[in-house]
């Protein structure tokens, strides 16, 4: 995986698809269509689908890998290290967990499928053929709320708090994205009818816990693989902001000496590598056990590894890591974008608190 | 990462599961904290039964009087004794850990028959006279001089932070032997009787009120040339093979430790209310968070080592240690901090265990390496950084 994304998706295609975004941002002003700047890379996507990153876990009989969570934690790390962009969780687990035409699609690398977690951003919503939505479990009034409110309701979802929708006419609002490689848009109040989802799929949208798409997909263990493939990628650019920094802390020289030779500078990069080594191990040790609470340790670890090792990244480039042109601002953002909402914090660390009292 | 264990591992816990079960209601009660003849009795009268049972010297070599386990059932055997409340190795440590894997891997064969079965039979102590007023993290550079007088050295000067020097009938001494060599290459490893006339022992109180060290002032005393493990002036070399020998689990039984006093301080929250604070709860949820990842990067890192060994390797791990010594150091910290918040008031009365170890704890970042020094080796080390 690593040798496929460093051939196809090198540091020249991460700054294009930057520049590609920055383009449509500051040139038309239209950038609040639909359809967003296309930061994914659909022949990618198909590379990535033949290579089985989407199908990593489906039975080898199933035309899948045959592997499982501790492989696919490995890969998801390799592409958070490249900052990949595209809704790769959403895709890899409608392809694990749902079946029909969807789930055949996003297996092989031909359908973008956006996973939203009401009331966060969902992610390249645009680009996506199809939404996995995550709701609470069991909800089913529709709030009123504004979008991305914290009433927004889940009722079409039925009691399982999952569904699947098509993209297009998905109610959201987009917002300029922090992230100039992860188009964002708010979520609505109310979720869409069901219809027939495009992109070729030709399926109903699923929403009921009874309907077949869905019958394999349990949203607790949805929303921890969510959460532990999102703290791999988190990992992969905790690794890589290290590295970044060891290097330019290697060769960038002042007073006469590579600034790494400084006690200070020193101890930033050693600080780095706790955090990235803490946070690998637990995601590595929950893709293993399947823990719910290694995972929720997993996740906050990660997201922790992952926006301050960028800062602390950008201090070592100094005014250089301010820069457009240095690729830390994109680590900074991609961190804060895949970062779980207060909400979502919260709810592990009571999680973590709550089993000690058991 | 393989965190699963063989049916052998598995059969090997069991069966100490069982003898510390049948065993630890028969100890003595324990002594008084102060009373180090006292202590020095209780340790060793636990290492008897270890040593009866088979199980002394785990982790030592078979030839050395060992049992030869893999880093895997030592840590088994630190988890397992720890969750029974067994007792700590206590005035055992040296012999145990450092000195006697020194001796077993540098020492001639007369060495090892003289040294090795009283600390296995728990009948001798050990302590260690390596740091100096004027030599803490900069360890090799020490002054303690030993001058050649036909058989014996003579040695003078002044070691601090000897744990149960007052109890110890021996000590791994780190001596200056050479002073025009390169620092490193001018020290040599001694065991000195700790009966020599010119031994005198000084408590230091520290600030937890404890005497857990001692200095040692060393005014000509003479140790027989014959006491030298090594050759002369390969001292530090021999005493890095020491180091080495902890293979990661240094810290397990402590690790297995701190979450039970994590489970015991939220458990105390939820009795006195402090639970209702979502801060609080929140802090201990972050705690469980790092203490679970510090017992798994634990296990990582003794597999490693196993795995090591298997392949022919040393046996040591690699960049786990320094990793591992850095983040649970402060850990310990905030675990007894979160502690001191639970308690409130009661957080002041030292007679409080929690308060006792809050006190200890403020040591975590400066003992074994300080979190700068530690700092500085994965930098140099693992990170490949420039020497400053």
């Amino acid at each position: 995986m690593r040798e496929l994304l460093a051939g196809r998706f090198p540091r020249e295609a991460l700054r294009a698809a930057v520049d590609a975004g920055d383009a449509l941002e500051t040139g038309s002003g239209g950038a609040s269509v639909v359809g967003g700047p296309p930061v994914v890379d659909r022949v990618l996507w198909r590379e990535l689908g033949e290579a089985g990153f989407f199908a990593l876990r489906l039975p080898e009989a199933d035309g899948g890998v045959g592997l499982g969570l501790p492989e696919a934690v490995l890969v998801f790390e390799e592409a958070g290290r490249v900052l990949l962009p595209g809704p790769l969780v959403g895709t890899h687990l409608a392809a694990t967990h749902l079946t029909g035409p969807v789930a055949a699609g996003a297996a092989a690398g031909e359908l973008l499928v956006a996973l939203a977690l009401p009331p966060a951003p969902v992610g390249h919503l645009g680009a996506a053929d199809a939404v996995l939505v995550l709701g609470e479990p069991g909800s089913q009034e529709l709030g009123a709320g504004e979008p991305g409110s914290q009433e927004f309701g889940s009722g079409e979802l039925g009691g399982t708090g999952v569904g699947l929708f098509a993209a297009d006419g998905y109610p959201a609002a987009e917002i300029r994205s922090v992230d100039p490689l992860t188009p964002l848009h708010l979520p609505g109040s109310v979720l869409p009818p069901a219809r027939a989802l495009d992109g070729g799929a030709g399926v109903e949208a699923a929403s009921a816990g009874a309907d077949p798409v869905l019958a394999g997909a349990d949203p607790v263990l949805l929303r921890r693989e969510a959460a532990l493939l999102t703290a791999a990628l988190q990992v992969g650019s905790a690794g890589r902001t290290l590295a970044m920094a060891v290097q330019h802390a290697r060769q960038r020289e002042q007073f006469g000496r590579p600034i790494g030779a400084f006690q200070a500078v020193k101890h930033l990069c050693a600080d780095m590598l706790v955090r990235l080594e803490m946070a690998r191990t637990a995601v590595y040790a929950a893709a293993v056990s399947g823990d719910g609470f290694e995972t929720a340790a997993a996740r906050l670890l990660a997201d922790d590894a992952a926006s301050r090792n960028a800062r602390d990244c950008l201090q070592v480039f100094g005014g250089m890591g301010f820069t457009w042109e240095a690729d830390v601002h994109l680590h900074i953002k991609r961190s804060w974008v895949l970062a779980a909402g207060r909400g979502d914090t919260e709810r592990h660390e009571e999680e973590l608190a709550g089993e000690l009292l058991q | 990462m393989d965190l699963t264990y063989t049916a052998e591992q598995e059969e090997f816990r069991a069966g100490l599961r069982s003898w510390l079960g049948d065993v630890l209601p028969k100890l003595p009660p324990r002594p008084d904290p102060r009373d180090w003849p006292g202590r020095r009795a209780y340790d060793a009268g636990w290492q008897r039964m270890l040593y009866d049972a088979g199980y002394a010297g785990l982790h030592w070599p078979v030839d050395a009087g060992g049992r030869g386990a893999t880093p895997v059932q030592h840590l088994i055997f630190l988890e397992e004794t720890e969750k029974a409340g067994a007792p700590y190795v206590g005035a055992n440590f040296v012999g145990l850990l450092h000195a006697g894997p020194t001796i077993a891997a540098e020492g001639t064969d007369e060495q090892r028959r003289r040294w090795l079965p009283p600390v296995l039979r728990g009948d001798e102590v050990w302590c260690q006279g390596f740091s100096e007023p004027g030599a803490g993290s900069d360890l090799a550079s020490l002054r303690t001089r030993a001058v050649r007088d036909g058989d014996a050295y003579v040695v003078t000067g002044s070691k601090i932070w000897t744990s149960h020097a007052e109890v110890a009938d021996w000590c791994e001494l780190l001596v200056r032997t050479d002073p025009q060599a390169p620092k490193h290459r001018g020290i040599s490893w001694l065991a000195m009787p700790m009966d020599a006339p010119g031994v005198t022992v000084r408590p230091l109180r520290t600030l937890a009120g404890s005497t857990e060290f001692a200095e040692m002032f060393l005014d000509e005393v003479r140790v027989p040339v014959e006491n030298r493990v090594g050759e002369e002036n390969d001292g530090w070399r021999v005493t890095m093979v020491t180091l080495s020998f902890e293979r990661g689990t240094a810290f397990v039984g402590e690790v297995v430790a701190c979450r039970r006093v994590l489970g015991e301080v939220a458990r105390a929250a939820k009795a006195n209310g402090s639970w209702d604070d979502p801060a609080l709860r929140r802090g201990l949820g972050r705690l469980a968070a790092e203490f679970s990842v510090l017992w798994r990067l634990t296990q990582w890192n003794v597999s490693e080592a196993e795995r090591s060994l298997r392949a022919g390797g040393t046996g040591v791990p690699g960049t786990g240690g320094s990793v591992f010594k850095l983040r649970y150091s402060h850990a310990r910290q905030e675990l007894y901090d979160t502690a001191a918040e639970v308690l409130g008031p009661l957080a002041q009365d030292t007679g409080h265990p929690w308060t006792a170890e809050r006190l200890s704890s403020l040591s975590y970042t400066i003992a074994a390496g300080t979190s700068q020094i530690q700092k500085n080796i994965v930098a140099e080390r693992i990170l490949g950084l420039p020497k400053g």
